[in-house]
C-alpha cells in the first residue's frame, strides 16, 4: 500500500511524505470515502445476516447457547406460523391488486391532455404519505371504531346496516389494513406512474391516432407496454412492503396481539417470538423463512420479467 | 383566465372525479382535526365522527398534549434523533455514492453490488441479531441504537451515485492542478452541484426517521426515551382514557412534515419516490 501511494502522489509535490501526500492521492481517496459503508455493512448487515443463520440453529438462553440442529425449523410447522404467512401473503396480494391498477389509471387521467390542475391534485393526493403508519393507524382505528356512533358505523347506519365490530373479523380487519395502505400509498404510486407516462414520446400516440387507434387501443398497445419498467418497480417495492408489514397490524390491534391471530404477520411473528418471548433462535428461523420468500420472489421476477433492477 | 369556456366536458368530468377522490383522501385528516377540537369524553361516548358541533369546540386536548408527562419529551427525542440521523446520514452516504461514481478503483463493482444487496433485503430479517448486537454494545435505551445501525443507508448511496454519475467531470482535473485535495474536490466542486440531491435525501431520511416504528420500538424500552410514534402507540389502550392526547397528539405529530412539505414540495416528491424501496 505505502509504496504505491508515494508513486502515485502528485509529482508537483516532490518532497511530500506519506501523510502530507495522502489528501492528494487518487488511489487512497476512494477507499477512505467508501469506508463508512464498508464498516457499516460489515457490522450492521453482514455480521447480523450470518448471525441470523447461526442463531436459527440455536437455542439462546441467558448465558447459555446450545445448538439444536433443525429443531427451530421443525417448530415452524404450527398454526400460528401458517396464520402469519397467510395474513402476510393475502395482505401483499390485496395491496398489489389495489395499489397497481388504481394509481395507474389515476396517473393516466392526470396525464391526459384535457386534464387541468394536474400539479394541484398530484400534490394533494401525496399528503397522506407524510403521515406515519402510527398516526394513520390511529385515525383509521377511530374511523373504524366499534361504537355505533363512530364514523363508518354511522355511515353504514344510513343504509340500515347494524354496527360492525371491525376488529373481531379477520376479513374486515384485513380490509381496514389494506385501506390504510392504499390511503398512504396511492399518491406515491401515482407519482411513479406519472413520471413513467411523461417519458413516453407523444409522437407514438400521434402516429397511432393517424392509424385510427382509439383511446383504449392506445392505452393497451402503447401505454401499458411502455410502463412495464415502472410497473415492475412498483410491483417489487409493493411486494417488499407487503411481506414486511408490521405496524399497520400493531396499530389496528393496539399491540402485537390480535384475537385468534387474525392480524399476525410474519414480521409480527418475528417480533413476538424474538422480542416478546425472547426466543431468539426460533425468531431467527422465521427471519430466514422471510429471507427465503424474498429470494424466491426475486428469482420468479427475474424469470418472468428479465431484469428487475432499475439499471446497470 | 378565459380558458374556462374552452374546457371540454371530459375535462370537467375528470376534474370532478379528482375533486371527489381528493375529498375522500383528505377526509381522515379532516376527521382527526375536528376530533382534536372536541372534548375527548365526547369521543369516548360517540366514537370518531364528523358532526360539526361548534358548542363543543375547545383547546382542551392540546392542553392535555402539552401537559402530558411525556409527550413533549417524545417530541424532543424525535426531533433530536431526526436531526442527527438526517445530517450524518446524508454526509456519510453522499461521500460513498460520490466515490462510487467518480473513482475507478479495485473493488468498486463489488461494493456497488453490496449496496444493492443491502437495498434488496428487508431489514426486518436481521432485527433479532441486530438487537442482540445492541445489547452487547450496551446501547439499549440510547438514541445511538436508533441512529447508528442505519445511518449509512444504501438508498441514499444509490441515489447519490446515480446523481453524481450524471454530473460533468470537467472540473476535477482543473481542481487537481490548482492543488485541491481529493476531499476538497468533493467539498468545493461537487457539493454545490449536489444540492438538489442533498435536499431530496435529507427529506427522505427525515421522514424515515420521524415516522420509524419497528426498530425504535425494539431498542427503546423506557418512556422517557420513546420517539413520537412509539409514544403515540402506547396511548392506545382498550379503555380509551388517553383519547385527548392520542387525537390531538397525532395531529401535532404531522405538523413538522406538513410545514416542510409546503416549503420543499419538490424535494419531498423526488425523495419519497426513490424512498419507496424501503416500503
Amino acid at each position: 500500500m505505502d509504496t504505491k501511494l508515494t508513486v502515485n502522489a502528485s509529482p508537483s509535490k516532490p518532497q511530500s511524505g506519506f501523510w502530507s501526500s495522502l489528501p492528494y492521492s487518487k488511489k487512497v481517496a476512494p477507499y477512505i470515502l467508501v469506508s463508512p459503508f464498508i464498516i457499516s455493512f460489515l457490522i450492521f448487515f453482514a455480521y447480523p445476516v450470518v448471525n441470523t443463520v447461526i442463531m436459527s440453529f440455536q437455542e439462546i438462553l441467558p448465558g447459555q447457547v446450545e445448538f439444536v440442529g433443525t429443531a427451530n425449523y421443525e417448530k415452524l410447522s404450527n398454526a400460528q406460523f401458517y396464520r402469519a404467512m397467510y395474513n402476510s401473503a393475502i395482505y401483499t396480494i390485496l395491496t398489489l391488486l389495489v395499489l397497481i391498477p388504481v394509481p395507474l389509471i389515476f396517473a393516466v387521467f392526470l396525464n391526459s391532455k384535457t386534464m387541468r390542475f394536474t400539479n394541484f391534485f398530484r400534490s394533494t393526493l401525496f399528503i397522506p404519505a407524510l403521515t406515519s403508519v402510527v398516526v394513520a393507524g390511529t385515525i383509521f382505528r377511530l374511523i373504524f371504531g366499534e361504537l355505533p356512533g363512530s364514523l363508518l358505523n354511522e355511515f353504514l347506519g344510513l343504509f340500515d346496516i347494524a354496527p360492525v365490530a371491525f376488529k373481531q373479523s379477520a376479513g374486515i380487519s384485513m380490509f381496514v389494513m389494506v385501506t390504510l395502505a392504499t390511503w398512504r400509498w396511492v399518491g406515491i404510486n401515482i407519482i411513479y406512474f406519472l413520471s413513467g407516462l411523461q417519458n413516453i414520446p407523444h409522437e407514438l400516440y400521434e402516429s397511432a391516432e393517424i392509424d385510427g387507434a382509439n383511446a383504449m387501443d392506445k392505452f393497451i398497445k402503447i401505454t401499458l407496454p411502455l410502463l412495464k419498467p415502472v410497473t415492475i418497480y412498483v410491483l417489487t417495492i409493493s411486494i417488499y412492503g407487503g411481506f414486511a408489514m408490521f405496524t399497520e397490524s400493531y396499530m389496528l390491534f393496539a399491540g402485537n396481539n390480535s384475537p385468534k391471530d387474525i392480524g399476525l404477520t410474519i414480521v409480527g411473528y418475528i417480533y413476538k417470538s424474538g422480542i416478546q418471548k425472547n426466543e431468539l433462535g426460533f425468531g431467527s428461523a422465521i427471519g430466514i423463512t422471510l429471507l427465503g420468500i424474498v429470494l424466491v420472489i426475486n428469482v420468479i421476477q427475474l424469470k418472468f420479467f428479465g431484469l428487475f433492477r432499475k439499471e446497470d | 383566465m378565459g380558458t374556462q369556456a374552452r374546457w371540454k366536458p371530459s375535462t370537467l368530468l375528470l376534474i370532478l372525479l379528482f375533486l371527489i377522490v381528493t375529498i375522500i383522501v383528505l377526509f381522515p385528516l379532516y376527521a382527526i382535526t375536528l376530533a382534536s377540537f372536541k372534548p375527548s369524553t365526547e369521543m369516548m361516548r360517540q366514537g370518531l365522527n364528523v358532526k360539526f358541533e361548534s358548542h363543543l369546540f375547545s383547546w382542551h386536548n392540546f392542553n392535555s398534549v402539552f401537559e402530558h408527562r411525556y409527550y413533549v419529551r417524545w417530541y424532543a427525542n424525535s426531533l433530536f434523533i431526526a436531526a442527527i440521523f438526517t445530517v450524518s446520514s446524508i454526509i456519510l452516504s453522499s461521500v460513498v455514492g460520490y466515490a462510487l461514481a467518480i473513482y475507478e478503483f479495485r473493488g468498486r463493482n463489488v461494493i456497488f453490488v453490496l449496496v444493492l444487496v443491502t437495498l434488496m433485503l428487508p431489514t426486518e430479517i436481521i432485527i433479532l441479531p441486530l438487537y442482540k448486537l445492541m445489547i452487547s454494545f450496551h446501547m439499549i435505551n440510547t438514541y445511538w441504537a436508533v441512529i447508528i445501525p442505519f445511518v449509512v443507508a444504501p438508498l441514499p448511496i444509490f441515489f447519490f451515485r446515480q446523481y453524481v454519475t450524471g454530473l460533468p467531470k470537467d472540473f476535477i482535473d482543473a481542481g487537481r492542478i490548482d492543488g485541491c485535495t481529493e476531499l476538497g474536490i468533493f467539498a468545493r466542486i461537487f457539493v454545490p452541484l449536489m444540492i438538489p440531491a442533498f435536499g431530496a435525501m435529507a427529506i427522505l431520511q427525515a421522514i424515515g426517521s420521524w415516522n420509524n416504528f419497528l426498530w425504535p420500538l425494539i431498542v427503546l424500552r423506557v418512556n422517557e426515551k420513546f420517539t413520537i410514534p412509539i409514544g403515540i402507540s402506547t396511548l392506545l389502550t382498550p379503555y380509551g382514557n388517553n383519547f385527548d392526547v392520542l387525537v390531538a397528539g397525532s395531529l401535532v405529530a404531522i405538523v413538522p412534515l406538513l410545514v416542510l412539505y409546503i416549503f420543499f414540495q419538490r424535494y419531498f416528491i423526488s425523495g419519497l419516490t426513490v424512498g419507496g424501496v424501503k416500503g
